[in-house]
């Protein structure tokens, strides 16, 4: 029994809410990743707070999908007032959930490869999907989805499951973005080369990373970490002739929140170039506005798309289904 | 002691129906099975029931080996083969490809000498890697039955001139008979609901159980009323499964840490000790490389430094595991007191209430887990209880292994102590702390150091419920994958595991202590 | 057939027994001590459950030491757990004569016969479950005899059993003692039962056995070890 109230009392502090505060306080829904030690959280929540008078409280709810669940299971009762970390493939299924309002923001000139002015969602990071390889045990890889489809079976790729992640669905829309009507029997030349399709994108680069397969479906910018934060310059982004399909990260404020204004201040925040500083390290993705230091040196190696595809967020919305669907059919079976 | 039965019942019932129920009503009321329904059903079956029958048909054989072998070593052997049940599925999966895998070592060596590779992942490797969690524990179930069987009844045989073949048939068989359709049930049901294995080795969505599909309905639809339509179905297969051993009478019990060697006259000869040989070794060569792959994986972020946060998530996480046994062992107790109480007055009614206790173990943990945040956030902020909640959730799910260790020695207690108990005019908590606990205090204490190492890996429904600052150990290795730092992520799981199988050995330890009956 | 311990040493764990004794053949020899002192060991060691340390177990002129359980001309009632719960009364006895659960007719003849000297003529078809103490040991005793083996060892199979009860199986044990000319050990810890049947009598206490001598006169004038543990 006194362990049971011990480990109780431990919980309860564990737990428990801090003081009453008497600062605003600002909650933002974002991906795990993003709130981690590694992550950009850690480097933009002090910077935030120090200037807005506010408390930034940062919440990890899984990954991007998990996150919308999370606000559509909690409906208008939710404390969020600002998500961060939505991808444009889901853009419209969250307009479609009521949840959100446009931000009215001033937006500034953005770089990024196509042109944005959405008035809901306001980008803070974008990357290019890719199959992403190992130098050393790779000299030619792929250079078109036409090359890899005519790879011998026994090359091997580890891609993730559009039905529970960002990356997956985004492999589903760039096959039928290049391929559109012929996209059923491009998957039916890739089963073979599917090594195994995983839950998520750790899983999937976890097993690249022990040598389970030549590529891995990841970011142009991914062998960027690699070789800023391990000095391990081996792994490479293959480039694909049709061009890549672009993920853009977005933040969007939402129309329950009780602090309007300082959400408004945080989306403000996100496009300035403290915030956009800090991504291309934390997050490695690229930042939507070039930061004044320029990027680092890693990203300057990374290989540039001569294409940069996307579906508008309509487009991807009317799509998603079918092309799951298609999916299913020339995959699975 | 009754109340707190019933209320606990009440809670497991909350928990399952509940759930599912909270999340059909928030979904559209028109349900179709999605397309495809059929097949992903089958495969469902299909890979739960082959998972379940080679990892019986692989522990028969082991478990005898180790019931009649007496070596240096075993009693750790036997401990050492609890490890793999302890492992969080993925680390395990990563495991498993370490040495099954396209670069693991075994194809890397066919590859050496020059012979054919296989391909592991598929249907293949998903019962591979279910036999590697499970061929451990249903080694222990039947251990157990084999250690049971009363050893004067080998030195009749003996004496007898019976053969192994003749003490198979007068012997094991009906101890088999008893325990293989409980433990074919066990490994059913927690392979029926499995989700990270399938996904990582089903090599595509060929391999869909309804656990995917209910995880697709959760998330990538987010159609509720689909969701909760397919826990249904999951909860009806489940349920059929049940029935069908309730029917033969299967009646699983395990808690037992110390498994008594018997002396075996028929056994004696080279051929058979050879054979049990070959069981323990091939065993050993199946089960420890894996784990030993995941350690020296882990080893060496471990001492180059593991990142900054992971002691406090280290201590949420043992806290978590010390609250979540404590509550198995709570209403595991209230429960199997109950049950066995109503068994003894009207024994279709506790049975029928029974399958309430393996009701968690049947439902998805997603449905669970999204019905409960369903059901709190009518009330309260799921954030602030989110450990709390997840505290619960484990528990629940660990309901299942407590119930099948505590009920047997509930009715043991009741045969050999209830008379002397109810002579002394003894009652309710006296009555329990005197006749009782001394009686089931080692199943008891087993399963509460189960649900200790079980709640530590898990991380299905933590991630949910994540809290806002700092989570678990599952959840900080999760976020290092997430951020590409999988030797990180390598050497925190090694730490999880260590505390698993230390938080396990610690408890389970003080069932032994103390009065040994 | 004679039993010999020739300077015998048994161990088991911490537990040591010395033994260099002779049973005599065609007799009821009582094991009597104090529980703990080693009788059902002297017993496991005759019938080969349990290896001597040093020293040799002889039964007749054959040294026994290499021998299986299941060869020796010995046949055993244990103190519990003599049925396989899972076969009837008949096939319980039926084992007695091979291990096959299918006995011919002949067999089966025997096997009625077997259970008609036991007094249980009609009880085959019964499961152990549905049998009492007494008619447990009669069983157990009804596959000891259908054995046919020359050494019949009783580790106080009928300690559970009222005074009556075991009174009966005793005289029943006495009777088909003389009947086969069987050499009887019986492991007990009452007085009266060697009192009742047993020609002999040896005290096994302090790790050690004494010889047997004729049963009267040992209690009229008890050894030390023994009167201890009458006290």
């Amino acid at each position: 029994m006194k362990i049971v109230l011990l480990t109780a009392a431990i919980l309860a502090s564990l737990t428990g809410a801090g003081l009453a505060q008497q600062e605003p306080e600002l909650v933002v829904y974002t991906y795990d990743s993003f709130i981690s030690e590694w992550g950009t959280g850690p480097i933009v929540e002090p910077a935030f707070e120090a200037i807005c008078g506010c408390e930034l409280k940062l919440v990890a709810a899984g990954d991007g999908a998990a996150v919308l669940s999370r606000l559509q299971l909690e409906g208008s009762r939710s404390d969020a007032d600002v998500v961060l970390g939505l991808d444009t493939s889901i853009s419209m299924k969250a307009v479609a959930t009521g949840l959100f309002v446009e931000h009215g923001i001033a937006v500034p000139k953005l770089d990024l490869p196509i042109v944005w002015n959405d008035p809901i969602f306001v980008p803070f990071d974008w990357g290019y999907f890719a199959f992403v390889y190992d130098k050393t045990k790779l000299v030619k890889p792929p250079a078109s989805f036409a090359e890899l489809r005519a790879m011998p079976d026994d090359f091997k790729i580890i891609i993730e499951d559009p039905r529970s992640s960002t990356p997956g669905l985004g492999l589903l829309l760039w096959i039928k973005r290049v391929f559109g009507e012929e996209s059923a029997a491009v998957w039916r030349d890739l089963k073979p080369h599917i090594l195994t399709v995983t839950a998520g994108w750790s899983e999937a680069y976890g097993l690249f990373l022990q040598g389970e397969a030549e590529m891995v479906l990841s970011y142009t910018s991914s062998p960027a970490y690699h070789l800023i934060a391990e000095g391990d310059d081996s792994k490479a982004a293959a480039s694909f002739k049709e061009g890549h399909y672009m993920q853009i990260e977005t933040a969007a404020m939402l129309a329950a929140s009780d602090q309007p204004d300082l959400a408004r201040r945080f989306l403000e925040y996100v496009l300035s170039d403290e915030f956009q500083a800090a991504i291309p390290e934390t997050n490695w993705m690229y930042p939507v506005r070039t930061p004044e230091s320029g990027l680092p040196d890693g990203f300057k190696s990374l290989i540039e798309p001569t294409e940069a595809l996307l579906f508008s967020n309509q487009e991807a919305e009317d799509l998603r289904d079918a092309a799951l669907s298609e999916w299913l059919d020339s995959v699975g079976n | 002691m009754r109340l707190l039965g019933w209320l606990a019942l009440a809670l497991l019932a909350t928990l399952g129906i509940g759930s599912i129920a909270a999340v059909a009503t928030r979904g559209s009321s028109v349900v179709e099975l999605p397309a495809g329904f059929w097949s992903v059903l089958r495969f469902t079956i299909l890979q739960a029931a082959l998972s379940s029958a080679l990892s019986v048909a692989c522990a028969v054989p082991l478990a005898r080996a180790l019931a009649r072998r007496n070596f240096v070593g075993r009693n750790l052997l036997v401990a050492a083969l609890g490890a793999p049940f302890l492992l969080p599925s993925l680390v395990a999966v990563m495991g498993v490809l370490a040495i099954y895998g396209r670069s693991g070592s075994i194809q890397t060596f066919l590859v050496w000498v020059g012979m054919p590779t296989f391909n592991i992942y598929g249907l293949s490797g998903i019962v591979l890697t279910h036999v590697f969690f499970n061929l451990p524990l249903v080694t222990r179930l039947i251990l157990q039955g084999w250690s049971d069987i009363p050893g004067v009844q080998f030195r009749l045989s003996a004496q007898l001139g019976l053969r192994a073949g003749d003490i198979f048939r007068v012997l094991e068989w009906p101890m088999l008979k008893r325990i293989v359709p409980g433990a074919l049930l066990l490994v059913f049901l927690l392979c029926s609901t499995s989700f990270a294995v399938v996904l990582t080795m089903g090599g595509g969505p060929k391999s869909t159980t309804l656990e995917v599909a209910i995880y697709q309905a959760l998330r990538f639809d987010f159609d509720l009323a689909a969701a909760a339509t397919l826990a249904v179905m999951q909860v009806l297969v489940c349920s059929v499964a049940l029935a069908s051993v309730a029917l033969t009478q299967g009646n699983v019990a395990f808690g037992k840490t110390r498994f008594a060697v018997q002396e075996r006259w028929d056994a004696k000869s080279n051929r058979h000790i050879l054979a049990d040989l070959s069981c323990m070794v091939l065993a050993v060569l199946f089960l420890l490389p894996p784990i030993l792959a995941v350690c020296t994986r882990g080893l060496l972020p471990i001492f180059s430094g593991l990142p900054a946060g992971v002691w406090q998530a280290a201590l949420r996480s043992v806290c978590v595991a010390f609250s979540a046994s404590a509550i198995t062992l709570i209403i595991g107790l209230a429960t199997a007191n109950l049950l066995d109480e109503l068994r003894g007055a009207n024994s279709r009614f506790g049975k029928v209430l029974g399958v309430i206790g393996f009701l968690p173990i049947a439902i998805s943990p997603f449905v669970l887990g999204t019905g409960l945040f369903i059901l709190i956030n009518a009330i309260a902020d799921p954030f602030a209880l989110a450990l709390p909640l997840t505290t619960i959730i484990n528990a629940s799910f660990c309901m299942p292994l407590a119930l099948s260790a505590l009920l047997p020695a509930f009715a043991k207690a009741r045969e050999r102590n209830f008379r002397l108990a109810q002579a002394l005019n003894l009652q309710g908590w006296t009555r329990f702390r005197i006749a009782i606990w001394p009686e089931i205090r080692r199943p008891a204490l087993f399963s509460a150091a189960i649900a200790a190492a079980l709640s530590m890996g898990d991380f299905g429904t933590v991630a949910l419920f994540a809290p806002p600052d700092g989570g678990t150990l599952p959840l900080l290795m999760q976020r290092l994958m997430a951020s590409y730092q999988m030797d990180e992520a390598a050497g925190v799981a090694v730490l999880l595991v260590a505390l698993s199988f230390g938080l396990f050995w610690l408890i389970d330890r003080g069932g032994r202590f103390g009065n040994q009956i | 057939m004679e039993i010999r311990f020739d300077k015998t040493t048994l161990q088991l764990g911490l537990f040591r027994i010395d033994a260099d004794v002779r049973f005599p053949a065609g007799k009821i020899t009582a094991l009597i001590g104090p529980s703990g002192s080693g009788k059902s060991t002297l017993l496991a060691a005759i019938a080969g459950f349990v290896v001597p340390k040093s020293g040799s177990i002889s039964i007749g002129s054959r040294e026994m030491n290499a021998i299986a359980p299941g060869l020796r001309p010995v046949t055993m009632v244990f103190q519990e757990h003599n049925l396989f719960p899972h076969l009837d009364v008949s096939q319980n006895v039926g084992l007695g004569l091979r291990p096959s659960l299918k006995p011919s007719k002949a067999e089966i003849a025997a096997i009625d016969a077997a259970l008609d000297r036991v007094g249980l003529l009609g009880m085959g078809g019964r499961m152990p479950a549905n049998l009492s103490g007494g008619q447990i040991g009669r069983v157990a005793l009804a596959r000891a005899l259908l054995r046919k083996r020359p050494v019949l060892l009783l580790d106080e199979p009928f300690a559970a059993l009222g005074p009556a009860l075991r009174h009966d199986m005793l005289d029943l044990v006495a009777e088909v003692q003389t009947e086969d000319a069987l050499t009887v050990l019986l492991v007990t810890h009452l007085p009266d039962d060697a009192k009742r049947i047993a020609a002999l009598t040896a005290v096994v206490s302090d790790g050690l056995v004494s010889d047997p001598v004729a049963t009267g006169r040992l209690f009229l004038d008890p050894p030390n070890s023994l009167s201890e543990y009458l006290g």
